[in-house]
């Protein structure tokens, strides 16, 4: 069979409209099951035991009455894990229980499992634990000096100069060119210095999952998570179990945004359940979430940009200093590299540093690192522009990197789609709307990477001729519905002739976890290839019942014709016929496909967003809001525009309102929905989008991954509209009303 | 342990329980009935995603215990749609694509219900007031406003 022409542009029967997703039903009826809402025969109930202490030496626990209480089954420390574990899994376990210290209010310190949530209650209580309080420190530039209390004595790796404190991990730079030579030919340069404050993913269902873990050794951990292989690997590691021996099934998830692409309680359950030899179900309570699982950075970034009148950058230089909570790997990296990818640049230069503080653990959250950089150049590159008076669509489009640039952290492009997005963005009514009192406008654009990586999927063909489209990355917006569509229309049926389910590690080989916006992109890549497997053994099918060439059959609307001289010999098989008699023609069809997936390309978006500032409150409304992206193919438009939507509003949160406060004994002060507020419906206006398509070059139909670009230029632009609303320029995230009402009246002198 | 004996009603059936005194509404559906369809995501109030009808009022069922159910007539996002079809809402939702994790849709179908039962033919702010109640943290919620408006369109014209 001859492979199909993907290089030339096709038309859609399936991709690009928008069908109910298969999952839909049991979401609306309350049928879907998510983490907390599995029941195994016999399950306990597990609950942690949580530091109150910011930094703090745990100098013995005393477990005994805990686990004299009648229906505890079930009492675990650091000491019920091994010693001795993989290098790669050390932090994530010392992060899920502590070892010698606590290193943040709300870390993990011990565990039980009883046999009734209010029993479980009661025994965290008489859990004795004994705490020496060290000095700690929970601000980035507080923990970089020489002096600050130190989380880690062995401190940073060999990056790291000499004269900062051992709470710096590590050091990146990246860029190229003379950024010296570059400022010295500038009209105007100018620099400022930022501060953003740590947010949480916010997901709407908490951590939750049911261990089991049998006498024999072999466990099944139900979960929900952003990747289940992910999870097996890690816990396996952690417990020191064979992989193979920890089967994970991932349950429908409420949310993740990054912030579950780790483990929290998933290895302490599987520890009790271990110890307990009863299934155990760990669920955590909304301040939990908050306190001890992984929120964003908090960062202080400098940026020093040099621009030629006509709006020419002519050099860029950014240092970037980002808290990742207690242990090491805060998101400055990409934030270092994505900083100023969207222009060609001669002269650019990022410093990265990474830094531990006495907070959670950082955790990925959407397009991890990006947004903090974007918020810090879009703000200095909105200055100049009003310092020359240039329109900052224009301005943009002519530092604009395209095909061939060669991106400030090393790559040089393929076909990208920044300039596209601008052009929409400036061809938008809104746009050209005219603004009214008090009120801004502000834009900004955005990056993302994207991602491949490992996938494995199996497509499997059913005696009626119905297709089972089994993959490994749990479903957490909609993809169900996109390998769905993307199967279909490569195999030419309809869409509900399709069966998409997420499996457990048991049934494919390895998949990356749900991130890096790559699901989409791989796993749509994998699909395809997998269809394309199934198609090549149908015709195959066909070619022997016919008596002909395999060579000599085609894929067409469907089912199998027969091509070149036997061209219309043989009545066409439907794939509905083809499995009808498989069972006679070598038995079952399968297709898979199994692959490193490479060529994700890259996504940017240009945001456009109005706001009034009330400056008499300094409280901040936002009017209208448009985004415009890449999203190379639209597989589902409604779930791309959904992506866009979602990502800008989270980022409205993280400008206006949403914010980490600890108080000065180092404890997380708003660990609820009531005081770290995350942005209500009435608060906002409808989101606009526009689609921009861009194909990616990686895919067959030229897909870019969505997922989180939206949510790097949000800070960015509303940044821009309100400064420009209020005439002084804010560059502290969040712009909460007393600190945009303190920046008025200081500007007013 | 003593435990209490409750009668209610639930989506139109009678039901018996045993519940602790402390326990609350949201516990008991999802831990005693089986009806796990209301969520909890933060046992304080703030997020909706528990969201029950209590008397046909929406009241959020993790600050009720299970033992003031008492006598009352609960709706649960189980009992919106009829054995013969989806509520217009559910419809909506699915067609606008007004979800996409779905955690926090049962509560805002709920509450979103009790909406359209009060005010027919609501504005786009009277929707988002009403449903400010309920959190979601994927939509940004232009779906599910159009949605909800939507289905009130549909219904006035049955």
């Amino acid at each position: 069979m001859a492979p199909r022409d993907d290089t030339g542009p096709r038309e859609f029967r399936i991709v690009g409209t928008r069908p109910v997703r298969p999952d839909g039903i049991d979401k609306v009826t309350g049928r879907a099951r998510f983490g907390a809402d599995m029941v195994m025969p016999g399950m306990l109930t597990g609950a942690v035991v949580r530091s109150p202490h910011a930094h703090a030496r745990i100098r013995g626990i005393d477990t005994s009455r805990a686990e004299a209480l009648e229906g505890v089954k079930a009492v675990v420390t650091r000491r019920d894990f091994p010693a001795e574990v993989p290098e790669d899994h050390l932090d994530v376990l010392d992060n899920c229980m502590a070892g010698d210290k606590a290193l943040y209010d709300g870390h993990a310190v011990a565990a039980v499992a009883a046999i009734s949530p209010s029993i479980a209650r009661k025994a965290l209580k008489l859990i004795e634990v004994d705490y020496e309080e060290l000095p700690h420190v929970t601000d980035v530039d507080e923990a970089m000096k020489p002096d600050a209390p130190v989380l880690h004595e062995e401190g940073g790796d060999e990056t790291v100069p000499a004269a900062v404190s051992r709470n710096v991990m590590h050091r990146y730079e990246y860029g190229h060119g003379d950024v010296e030579a570059g400022l010295a030919e500038a009209d105007a340069v100018i620099e400022r210095s930022f501060r953003t404050a740590a947010t949480h993913q916010g997901y709407i269902e908490p951590h939750a999952c049911v261990a089991s873990v049998s006498p024999d050794g072999y466990g099944e951990l139900w979960v929900c998570t952003q990747g289940h292989y992910m999870v097996r690997n890690t816990c396996a590691g952690i417990l020191g179990m064979d992989e193979g021996d920890l089967r994970v099934t991932a349950s429908e998830i409420g949310g993740g945004f990054g912030g579950k692409t780790t483990v929290f309680i998933e290895p302490v359950a599987l520890a009790l359940s271990r110890k307990a030899n009863r299934p155990v179900k760990m669920v955590m309570s909304r301040e939990e979430v908050f306190r001890a699982t992984g929120p964003t950075a908090s960062t202080s970034i400098d940026v020093k940009i040099g621009m030629k009148r006509d709006g020419t950058i002519t050099a860029a230089l950014a240092e970037l200093r980002y808290q990742g909570g207690a242990y090491a790997g805060s998101p400055v990296q990409m934030g270092a590299m994505s900083a100023f990818a969207p222009y060609a640049l001669r002269h650019v230069k990022t410093i990265g540093y990474d830094v531990v503080t006495n907070r959670p653990k950082a955790a990925a959250y959407r397009a991890p690192g990006a947004p903090m950089a974007a918020f810090a150049v879009e703000s200095v590159l909105d200055e100049l522009c009003q310092k020359f008076d240039l329109d900052p669509v224009e301005m943009r489009l002519k530092n604009a990197a395209r095909e061939g640039s060669k991106a400030s952290y090393g790559p040089t492009y393929p076909r990208i789609g920044l300039s596209a997005t601008l052009e929409a963005a400036r061809d938008t009514a809104h746009y050209k709307a005219p603004l009214g009192p008090d009120q801004g406008r502000g834009l900004a654009c955005g990056f993302w990477f994207n991602f491949g990586g490992d996938t494995c999927v199996s497509m499997n063909l059913t005696p009626d001729g119905t297709v089972t489209l089994s993959e490994g990355n749990p479903d957490i917006g909609g993809s169900r519905a996109s390998m769905t569509m993307m199967a279909a229309e490569e195999l030419g049926i309809p869409y509900e002739q399709v069966r998409c389910t997420i499996a457990d590690t048991g049934s494919l080989g390895q998949n990356e976890v749900t991130d890096g916006s790559r699901v989409t992109f791989a796993v749509g890549l994998a699909t395809i290839k997998a269809a394309q497997d199934m198609i090549r053994k149908c015709c195959q099918r066909a070619a022997q019942v016919w008596g002909i060439d395999a060579d000599a059959v085609i894929w067409e609307g469907g089912a199998a014709r027969p091509a070149g001289p036997n061209a219309g010999k043989f009545a066409p098989m439907t794939l509905a016929e083809i499995a009808a008699i498989a069972s006679n023609t070598g038995g079952p069809i399968a297709g898979h496909h199994e692959a490193n997936a490479e060529g994700a390309g890259v996504s940017f978006a240009t945001h456009l967003v109005d706001v009034e500032v009330d400056p008499e409150t300094g409280a901040v409304k936002v009017l209208r809001y448009t985004v415009c992206q890449d999203a190379g193919k639209a597989v589902h438009p409604a779930y791309v525009e959904g992506q866009f939507q979602g990502g800008a509003v989270q980022g409205i949160g993280w400008a206006l309102n949403e914010e980490y406060i600890y108080g000065e004994d180092g404890r997380l002060q708003n660990p609820g929905f009531l005081d770290y507020r995350i942005p209500v419906c009435s608060d906002l206006p409808m989101i606009d989008t526009v689609i921009v398509e861009v194909p990616n070059p990686g895919h067959p139909y030229g897909v870019r991954g969505v997922g989180e670009t939206s949510i790097v230029p949000p800070m960015a632009a509303i940044a821009n509209a309100v400064s420009r609303a209020a005439r002084v320029r804010m560059a502290e995230l969040p712009m909460s009303p007393p600190r945009l009402l303190a920046a008025i009246e200081g500007s007013r002198g | 342990m003593t435990q209490l004996h409750i009668t209610t009603r639930i989506n139109g059936d009678t039901v018996e329980f045993l519940c602790e005194a402390e326990e609350t509404l949201l516990d008991v559906l999802r831990d005693r009935l089986g009806l796990t369809g209301a969520k909890e995501g933060c046992g304080t109030g703030d997020c909706g995603a528990c969201t029950v009808t209590v008397d046909g009022r929406i009241a959020c069922s993790c600050l009720m215990l299970g033992a003031e159910a008492e006598g009352r007539e609960i709706g649960t996002i189980e009992g919106m749609a009829t054995t013969e079809a989806l509520h217009p809402l559910q419809q909506k939702f699915l067609e606008h694509a007004a979800l996409q994790c779905g955690i926090c849709t049962p509560g805002f179908l709920v509450a979103a219900k009790a909406l359209l039962e009060t005010n027919p033919e609501p504005t786009e702010r009277e929707v988002r007031y009403w449903l400010a109640g309920n959190l979601c943290r994927c939509t940004g919620y232009d779906k599910i406003v159009r949605a909800v408006m939507a289905a009130a369109d549909d219904m006035r014209r049955v």
